[in-house]
């Protein structure tokens, strides 16, 4: 561990025949050298992260209006805020879209990230080539990606509905411009968006798993799919659990992609927590109750970072 | 063994043109989204597969339209750049090397920050910049975006410089380097990839912001590209052909980036994990 060499490291020093008089005072001077390189980052996240998390729940207790922004008073109304938020039948959906959304998202991603993924493990011609490849989306802005969407998934001329037209499947779809349609469609093209990373990191997770293990399953005479059951899942688990974590912290607080698709409608068919959030402060200017939507989704991430934690930890030992 | 057979090719090739179908629709977004930017004043009919004559004209008005966020994002990007790596390369070599007492908690600290929403960050931090005056302000932005880098920067270099054998900074300070010097003359030379791969992360999630860009700014001064195709859709629904220009272009400075520091990323992402 990098605090052994270190702490090995200092007594020697110390037993150099130093000139200076005081070792304590240097030892302190060096310590306080060694926090100045630190202290920079801690001061950083503390502000950046820290008082946001602290500013917010005290704001969802304040009454914010737009004339604050005049006076610069926002006084404090109790649970106010929540209860107002609360009984809004608004909010229920947004929960709930954000649990379908999540949970649609984390399934589609991942099932088609690992079949990627068992696809690209073989040997052939070009692989790492496309295997690259497939990275491309990446380098795109995830608010530009879902603008390209918007374009494809149009009623009228978006070339998605022209070619289930020619297929003779379908056509016409509102995909984006109906209530039924619009939050499966947000999610399709969530799912598109996650498919290089969990490929990626599962890819990574395969590639490690001894070959023997797969050697020894094919001696054994059992099938390509029983050996993927039985040995290739098992042993990915520690990955698995750190892509569906990752994949859900990423997921349950999207903005950018929502927005660009949908701006949460067509009659808030799309609204999430997030987008949610986003509303009640920037658009209603309530920064109250967007301090209160903010708290809730911050609390479900909480739950998933306690797993996430947990799964660290196993794979640590 | 059995893969040199003609039957065993034939199937690896077969894999092959499976792999290019998956990557044609993979890809197929992309595709459309530079066939729509070469085919102008097409915004309200279907747009034809293949352009049948290129036409720049969308780029032209992208580049007249949009030109100048394109240049906010690059000089935001850079500056988060800057920001985060002159914050998160010595912190990750202090809680790498120093055994400072709380390492494990600001390790860990790092950790949870990447899990706090954005939106819960922008909602609080835009009234405190309200109060600082960093509305509509480059700095502010910078320092926003910086927010998104510096986590995963400090925990990829702080990965890396574990790794850096203690003997070489040991002589550093035999010949008499203090700990400042020991950093700038050893550590940072021979954290070099590390230090690519986190500034190269840090441009591309500051690149591709969207979220602090659209909270933080409430006039049109300080606009990234982002912002601005999102409110170029808004305003010209009917002009995909420009609105696709302006898309690919927002592409291209990353492409160009991870093209040229191809090997630094791979070198810095394997450095920081193997060893």
């Amino acid at each position: 561990m990098p605090t052994s060499t270190v702490g090995a490291q200092t007594p020697a020093k110390a037993s150099e025949p130093a000139s200076a008089p005081d070792p304590a005072r240097i030892a302190r001077r060096r310590r306080l050298t060694q926090w100045g390189f630190v202290a920079p980052a801690v001061v950083f996240m503390l502000l950046f992260f820290g008082y946001p998390l602290v500013r917010n729940v005290v704001m969802s207790f304040q009454d914010y209006t737009p004339k604050t922004f005049f006076t610069g008073e926002a006084p404090f109304n109790g649970a106010d805020n929540w209860s107002n938020v609360f009984q809004d039948a608004l909010f229920g959906k947004a929960l709930w879209h954000t649990l379908v959304f999540t949970a649609g998202s984390l399934l589609g991603q991942f099932c088609i990230g690992l079949a990627l993924a068992v696809f690209f493990s073989r040997r052939f011609p070009l692989n790492g080539v496309l295997r690259s490849l497939i990275l491309l989306p990446w380098l795109v802005p995830m608010v530009v990606s879902g603008i390209v969407w918007r374009r494809i998934l149009d009623q009228d001329t978006g070339v998605l509905n022209s070619f289930l037209d020619t297929l003779g499947i379908g056509g016409h779809t509102p995909w984006l411009t109906s209530p039924e349609m619009a939050l499966l469609s947000v999610i399709l093209v969530n799912i598109w968006i996650g498919i290089p990373f969990n490929m990626v990191i599962l890819y990574g997770g395969l590639q490690e798993i001894p070959k023997e293990l797969h050697e020894a399953a094919a001696l054994d005479g059992a099938s390509a799919w029983r050996t993927f059951r039985s040995v290739t899942l098992p042993m990915l688990r520690p990955v698995v659990t750190v892509v569906l974590v990752l994949g859900f912290m990423s997921t349950v607080k999207i903005l950018d992609l929502i927005l660009a698709l949908t701006d949460g409608g067509p009659a808030d068919a799309t609204q999430t927590l997030g987008t949610l959030t986003y509303q009640n402060s920037f658009v209603q200017l309530d920064f109250g109750a967007g301090a209160v939507v903010g708290n809730v989704l911050i609390l479900i991430s909480a739950v998933f970072a306690v797993f996430y934690l947990r799964a660290n930890r196993t794979e640590g030992k | 063994m059995a893969s040199h057979t003609p039957t065993a090719s034939r199937r690896r090739w077969g894999s092959t043109v499976a792999g290019v179908l998956i990557l044609c629709v993979m890809l197929f977004p992309l595709y459309w989204m530079l066939n729509t930017a070469l085919q102008p004043d097409s915004g309200l009919l279907q747009v034809d597969p293949v352009p049948g004559s290129l036409d720049f004209s969308g780029f032209s008005k992208a580049i007249s339209d949009q030109g100048g966020h394109l240049l906010t994002s690059l000089a935001v990007s850079l500056g988060a750049v800057a920001i985060c790596l002159a914050i998160s390369a010595p912190a990750a070599y202090g809680l790498a090397r120093f055994g400072l007492r709380g390492s494990r908690t600001i390790v860990f600290g790092t950790l949870i920050t990447q899990m706090v929403p954005g939106i819960v960050i922008a909602n609080a931090l835009y009234n405190s910049y309200v109060d600082l005056g960093l509305v509509n302000s480059y700095f502010g932005l910078m320092l926003a975006d910086a927010s998104l880098g510096i986590p995963f920067s400090i925990v990829l270099m702080r990965s890396f410089m574990v790794s850096i054998p203690g003997e070489v900074i040991e002589a550093a300070q035999i010949d008499g380097a203090g700990p400042v010097r020991t950093f700038v003359r050893v550590v940072l030379p021979m954290s070099r990839n590390s230090l690519i791969t986190s500034g190269l992360f840090a441009f591309l999630f500051s690149w591709s912001d969207f979220m602090f860009a659209l909270t933080l700014n409430t006039t049109d001064e300080v606009k990234p590209i982002t912002l601005g195709i999102y409110q170029y859709i808004g305003a010209h629904v009917g002009d995909w052909g420009s609105v696709m220009a302006a898309s690919v272009l927002s592409a291209v400075p990353a492409a160009i980036l991870l093209v040229l520091a191809q090997k630094y990323i791979a070198a810095g992402i394997t450095g920081g994990s193997v060893k």
